[in-house]
């Protein structure tokens, strides 16, 4: 097998903030150094992209020395938190901007989807919009009306085709869009995720395609996505993102495995803010995860109540003070936000505790995202900040639960008769 | 590990050369500028009652006002020619110049959404912009036509073309090539700092004005007349009333100029523009 795509110390930089008269006394500057032939005096001061932190200058590394090879004919997952830099990656492979530093060496014709239907104008037909998307896309007019037939029999919807665009539905949009897009010709093909929207019948053909493209004709395809269960449908290779470096580029069960266990297990987590040096006006400075007899525990045995307790300092007095607990899968789906009643707080340092009784949740991996908000307006949030673990246990908590893994997120007790008749 | 460049179909690098122009992959992209082209005439007219009608309004009622104004009241000059048909002419080649320079000043705003998602040599969009805006200029210059059938016929106007009507195709190519490349400079120009923009709109209508549009070269006073054929459009405009109505103010010093200056600015827009088209996603 030869290499498809060879990426060498790829970074990219980003000037965070607004675009004013402040920039432009930057550009002088970089542009005085470049004319020496100095560096960019404002590359050094760039940080990683970790959004959750507040840098020391607005010059952000979206991604930083980033190398890999692609093999012809792999299907590659690409995975990552937001912001770690998953869709820059794709940009500058699809040539949509150019890098900071580094360079990606390519070998044969690349077909990138950031977005479904690119350039559809409403006014025109489906039938003129296949071609116009299809030639920005790169195809040949003569290319297109090869497969013309296929195109709109993929789509499915011939009824529709000589009818104005702007009088589709969203889903017809989009399976028209992606019909294109599933028949271009190239030999790298480069998938953002556009997937999330069209039915479900739709989304199944889209990946039989995408898996047809990738495993039947030796096409290479990268493919960004939160959703596991995809990538570990269609790819055999996943490159693991993380605030813009490279972390991990394996098998794909390997990679999945590492992106769910990120966070190790821990019953208790302290944040090391200094109050005399940040912008915050309050923060977080501990979170617990306790039984309800105060035993901090690293794993929650199914069934069982917890609480978590977590401990903030607020620098001011807030009005309408509110702290809020969520909770979201480990793919990433939100399961519930809880909120405390609004308190006008005065400035100190605070315990708040989240007593999780009722709902069971089953076993499995979940994230904990804290938030702090005064009159709605949020003071600190932190996504995904700590791991739970809910570990199955022998003992049986309620006579009506039989399973508690591979049930879905809720462990329900529902009682269950069945009768002969 | 160094890579054998022939290696590889594609190298996309930080920063690519000044000179970088790759015909190549611009005429692999052929389709797309009639695409657009098509997509630019057709979504004009969709769901208009006169449909390409509208094309010949603008001219037709700038003709009476320019009549009205400049020819009545204020009494300029036409070398003797008919006011509607003298004001005709130029402003049906104005309108060609400013749309060029107005639509492909503003190429990368009006396009950001697409050229942020997909990839194709952006040089593209400025192309099908000056072609599109040919094809309203062939409408208008219909109108032109009929209305000096119009002249000939009912008014008894003595036609007078002359041999620099083979100049008129020209003409056409240098001031689309004008228009493409002082709208590409200032495109790249207003990515980053947007405060260009709102000088070229009315910086176009003021630049009417020091061309001969309302008024003939042949008004000027001799000393000034220097200054006004620093103005690449000057011998432009002058050259193609010469072709259509004989009267005009051309000479092969003043064409040549204008050659040279188009040839810079369209380089130079070229230049800018692919510099500028690697990173603007980043900043527009």
């Amino acid at each position: 097998m030869s290499t498809a795509i060879k990426v060498e110390d790829l970074s990219k930089v980003y000037h965070l903030g607004e675009i004013g008269t402040g920039t432009l006394s930057r550009d002088i500057e970089r542009w005085w150094a470049l004319l020496r032939g100095k560096e960019d005096p404002f590359l050094k001061l760039g940080e990683s992209n970790d959004r959750t932190k507040k840098g020391e200058s607005n010059i952000v590394y979206s991604l930083k020395d980033i190398s890999f090879d692609i093999q012809q004919g792999d299907a590659v997952g690409v995975i990552g938190r937001n912001g770690a830099g998953k869709s820059t990656l794709l940009k500058i492979l699809s040539r949509v901007t150019s890098p900071t530093k580094g360079n990606i060496y390519v070998k044969g014709r690349i077909a990138s989807l950031l977005e479904v239907g690119t350039g559809f104008h409403p006014e025109l037909t489906g039938r003129e919009n296949i071609y116009l998307n299809g030639t920005i896309l790169g195809m040949r007019k003569k290319e297109i009306d090869r497969r013309l037939d296929e195109i709109i029999d993929f789509s499915g919807i011939e009824r529709y085709i000589d009818t104005p665009v702007k009088r589709y539905s969203s889903g017809m949009y989009v399976r028209l869009a992606f019909a294109v897009a599933a028949h271009l010709i190239s030999e790298i093909l480069i998938v953002d995720e556009v997937l999330a929207v069209g039915d479900a019948e739709f989304q199944k053909k889209c990946l039989g395609k995408m898996g047809e493209v990738s495993k039947g004709q030796g096409r290479t395809v990268l493919f960004v996505s939160h959703n596991m269960h995809m990538i570990q449908k269609l790819c055999n290779t996943c490159l693991y993102l993380k605030e813009g470096s490279l972390l991990m580029h394996n098998d794909t069960p390997a990679v999945i495995g590492a992106y769910l266990n990120n966070k190790t297990l821990q019953s208790s987590l302290v944040f090391e803010t200094d109050e005399n040096n940040t912008h915050l006006t309050g923060f977080v400075k501990r979170i617990d995860v306790k039984t309800l007899d105060e035993q901090n525990i690293e794993e929650i045995p199914v069934g069982r109540p917890w609480k978590v307790v977590a401990q903030f300092q607020l620098l001011q007095d807030f009005s309408e003070f509110r702290i809020a607990v969520g909770i979201i899968t480990s793919q990433e789906m939100p399961l519930w936000t809880v909120w405390s009643a609004p308190i006008d707080a005065k400035k100190g340092l605070y315990n708040a505790e989240f007593i999780f009784e009722e709902v069971i949740l089953a076993t499995g991996d979940y994230q904990l995202v804290i938030g702090l908000s005064t009159r709605g307006a949020s003071i600190q949030y932190l996504e995904d900040c700590m791991r739970l673990n809910i570990s199955s246990t022998s003992d049986i908590f309620d006579s009506r639960i039989y399973k508690t893994d591979g049930v879905g997120v809720i462990v329900n007790p529902v009682e269950v008769n069945i009768t002969k008749i | 590990m160094h890579s054998e460049e022939k290696d590889w179909s594609l190298i996309i690098k930080p920063r690519g050369n000044l000179f970088e122009l790759n015909l190549e992959e611009l005429w692999h992209y052929r389709d797309l500028v009639w695409l657009l082209v098509k997509r630019d005439f057709v979504s004009f007219y969709k769901q208009t009652i006169f449909g390409p009608i509208w094309f010949f309004i603008q001219p037709i009622f700038t003709t009476i006002i320019f009549v009205l104004v400049f020819g009545n009241l204020a009494g300029f000059s036409t070398d003797g020619l008919p006011q509607p048909l003298f004001y005709m002419t130029n402003i049906v080649a104005w309108n060609y110049f400013s749309d060029c320079i107005n639509k492909t000043s503003t190429v990368f705003k009006d396009n950001a959404q697409i050229f942020g998602k997909v990839y194709f040599p952006r040089l593209i969009m400025p192309f099908s912009i000056v072609i599109s805006n040919l094809v309203r200029f062939g409408v208008q210059f219909i109108l032109l036509i009929i209305m000096m059938a119009y002249y000939i016929l009912f008014k008894g106007y003595h036609p007078n073309f002359t041999w620099y009507l083979l100049l008129y195709p020209v003409m056409i190519v240098l001031m689309a090539a004008l228009g493409l490349g002082s709208g590409m400079i200032i495109s790249a120009m207003t990515t980053k700092y947007r405060d260009l923009s709102f000088l070229v709109s009315f910086g176009v209508q003021l630049y009417m004005y020091i061309t001969p549009i309302i008024y003939p070269l042949s008004s000027f006073p001799a000393k000034y007349k220097k200054i006004a054929l620093l103005n690449p459009m000057s011998p432009i405009i002058e050259g193609m009333r010469l072709g259509l109505l004989g009267k005009g103010d051309l000479t092969t010093g003043t064409f040549i100029y204008t050659v040279v200056v188009v040839l810079v600015v369209l380089t130079m827009g070229i230049i800018i523009f692919n510099k500028v088209e690697k990173t603007f996603v980043d900043t527009v």
